[in-house]
């Protein structure tokens, strides 16, 4: 759990973070939403310190971060940034070791725990351990780069507009990646992005931030539907809302008792994929199939509808 | 027709070398309108210019004209690079071997006072086949450690035939001769001067830098003030340093007992260090800078200290550009050292200075030719060593 209370940090006369205050839970992805020049960078780096509050605290599952020495503090939470950071003059294996290596990790459990990462990105460690950067593709060292981040099993990662650089191809694999490992290792994570839609693809919460202030901080759905007035409202405009709004919920969560013509749609399929196939069908309503196949209801355009948008 | 035309202008030309017909010009001037040796009563008359003909016998002359003239033509001709550089390398080894005959064809045996050198027409020759062979090193993008090595090779060349006293006869290796015991001496203290001058610049020059790389401030003083001291002449420069040092010694029987002197060695090393700190300074500025924001960030997220930031990230990916300063002040002080002879610096200047005096060209030579060396040497080691250092930065 990690709570920011009250955190500002000016330089000189100019106030970059103002007054935020905001707790993320463990084991969650937060993402830090806003233009360049909101504070949001500023408010990542605060947490491992890279820049340092003017005031306020940080608490890190409960303890000070300011109780321990910056490096030590970065040496346990994974750091990710745009542009990947790779050092150039080390092979994939060294840069993922680069932490271990620092907390004094021996060589045999170093080499052991870069194989296990190399296997997790699905990258054989037989073909890329000895490889330099830049011999890698975009995707490729952003994944190196992920994996270095927690090489030392850190149980939190900040990542600083991971996906910035990456074409939109790889960008959304790249962030299947990341739901899937955050899923897999059940660490937090608080993600720094200026992409609405990556946002609320991403997060657990969101926290919208502008001219330094925190605007509003909450689920995906309720920033959708109860956009904060001004900025909030206009950031989230630009998104196709009642799209984005059925993409956030599982079709197993409006299911109907009944029957219906046509091809079965899954229970874990999301209420777009739902409307997709309404639409295309041309139906009322479809039949929803379990895990095992079996039909457990059915789904309805009209129920659908009453999902898309926000109650008049 | 536009085709045609375009792919017909490069066929009129590739028969020729473009390279090779600047090298083909120089030799045969060298061979047919210089003298190939100077025969001089003694050390100090000026001589008379023999050519190639009139100074070696005729069987070893009608060799030496023949593998020359057949080296200039493939010189000319548009011919593989290994090819050049054989002929290049064999060009240069006949040479060699031809001006060690001469003095052995054109001086009786009891004469001791008359003297032979290698006059222009060698020298050009020399000097074409020279840029063959660089030429063909060049266009066959040999690896740094096969540079190294062909300089390696070049060295036992040299090494061989003066040990095998087939240059005894020339007039550099009598000045050689009677000077054997200063010649190392002296060499000895060039390199000291230049390697120390340079160590002092590299131990005061790279903290310096990488001040300067993190205070702009520091950088805004430090650099003009460099830039200023380097367009000092160098002989105003070991001028300047005699009035103080004097002083210096004057006052403080401490400095003087360390052998701080107007004169000598410590005015010189003092002089070559201010030239050096230069380009040690604003290259370490340059490389630290030219490394990628991002990777000096994540560096600092990681959790890396400042030294370990330093010495493991940015001080290896400077490095190629480090080196390169390095490599310009060790040639320039290898040159520079030369003048240091004049304030009593010592090193091969000395024999410079002195043939200067006495006009003994030979003596001259016995000063130049090692500095030329030792600078060539350097040179090409430094450069394998920055492409050695290169070839993970990206």
């Amino acid at each position: 759990m990690i709570e920011l209370e009250n955190v500002s940090r000016r330089f000189g006369d100019q106030v970059a973070v103002d007054d935020v205050s905001f707790t993320v839970e463990r084991g969650t992805i937060t993402v830090i939403v806003g233009t360049s020049g909101s504070g949001k960078s500023t408010t990542l780096r605060m947490i491992n310190r890279l820049i340092e509050p003017s005031s306020g605290t940080i608490r890190i599952d409960g303890k000070d971060t300011a109780s321990v020495s910056g490096e030590e503090l970065r040496r346990g939470i994974g750091y990710v940034i745009q542009g990947n950071g790779l050092f150039p003059h080390w092979t994939v294996a060294r840069n993922i070791a680069t932490v271990p290596t620092l907390l004094g990790w021996d060589s045999s459990k170093i080499a052991r725990r870069v194989d296990e990462l190399l296997s997790l990105f699905s990258m054989k460690p037989e073909d890329f351990a000895k490889k330099f950067p830049h011999q890698l593709s975009g995707g490729e060292q952003q994944r190196v780069g992920v994996a270095r981040a927690l090489a030392a099993e850190p149980g939190l990662l900040l990542m600083d507009e991971p996906f910035g650089a990456l074409d939109p191809i790889i960008r959304a694999k790249a962030q299947e990646d990341l739901l899937a490992v955050q899923r897999r290792l059940g660490i937090t994570v608080v993600l720094v992005t200026h992409d609405m839609e990556e946002a609320i693809h991403l997060g657990h919460k969101i926290a919208v931030m502008d001219g330094g202030k925190l605007l509003q901080y909450a689920p995906p759905a309720e920033i959708l539907a109860k956009p904060a007035h001004g900025f909030v409202e206009k950031l989230v405009n630009g998104v196709d809302r009642p799209f984005r709004l059925l993409s956030l919920a599982p079709v197993s969560s409006i299911v109907e008792p009944g029957t219906a013509e046509g091809p079965p749609i899954a229970a874990t399929a999301t209420l777009r994929d739902a409307l997709s196939e309404l639409l295309w069908h041309q139906r009322e309503a479809l039949p929803v199939a379990g895990p095992d196949g079996a039909l457990v209801g059915r789904i309805s355009l009209a129920s659908l509808r009453a999902h898309a948008g926000v109650p008049a | 027709m536009t085709e045609a035309s375009q792919t017909a202008a490069p066929a009129q030309t590739s028969r020729l070398d473009r390279v090779g017909i600047v090298v083909a010009a120089i030799a045969i001037l060298g061979m047919d309108w210089q003298s190939f040796a100077t025969l001089k009563p003694n050390r100090l008359i000026s001589g008379q210019g023999l050519s190639l003909g009139a100074s070696l016998p005729t069987l070893w002359a009608a060799i030496g004209i023949g593998f020359l003239s057949i080296a200039t033509i493939v010189a000319v001709l548009r011919t593989g690079a290994w090819l050049r550089l054989a002929v290049g390398i064999g060009s240069l080894l006949v040479l060699a071997v031809l001006i060690g005959i001469v003095p052995a064809t054109v001086v009786p045996p009891e004469n001791t006072f008359a003297r032979v050198s290698p006059a222009s027409g060698f020298w050009l020759m020399a000097f074409a086949f020279a840029v063959m062979t660089t030429d063909a090193v060049a266009k066959l993008q040999l690896g740094p450690l096969a540079r190294i090595a062909m300089l390696l090779g070049a060295a036992v060349a040299v090494a061989v035939i003066l040990g095998s006293g087939h240059w005894d006869g020339l007039s550099i290796l009598k000045e050689y001769a009677t000077n054997s015991q200063k010649f190392w001496r002296e060499g000895a203290k060039h390199i000291e001067l230049a390697l120390g001058s340079l160590a002092a610049a590299i131990v005061i020059g790279l903290p310096l830098g990488i001040a300067c790389h993190r205070n702009a401030t520091l950088r805004g003083i430090t650099l003009p003030v460099l830039n200023v001291i380097q367009t000092v002449p160098s002989m105003a420069m070991y001028g300047l340093m005699i009035v103080p040092l004097g002083l210096l010694a004057a006052w403080s029987p401490l400095a003087a007992s360390l052998g701080i002197r107007g004169i000598g060695t410590a005015p010189a090393l003092i002089a070559l260090f201010l030239y050096s700190l230069l380009p040690v300074v604003a290259n370490t500025v340059v490389g630290l800078g030219e490394v990628r924001r991002s990777v000096v960030e994540a560096a600092e997220g990681m959790g890396m200290t400042k030294f370990q930031r330093l010495f493991q990230v940015e001080l290896p990916l400077a490095l190629p550009v480090i080196l390169t300063g390095i490599r310009i002040v060790l040639v320039q002080n290898i040159g520079l050292v030369t003048i240091a002879a004049l304030i009593g610096g010592g090193g091969f200047g000395t024999f410079v200075f002195q043939g200067i005096g006495q006009a003994a060209t030979d003596l001259v030579l016995l000063g130049a030719v090692p500095t030329i060396a030792l600078a060539f040497t350097a040179a090409i080691l430094l450069d394998a060593a920055i492409e050695l250092s290169e070839r993970r930065r990206l």
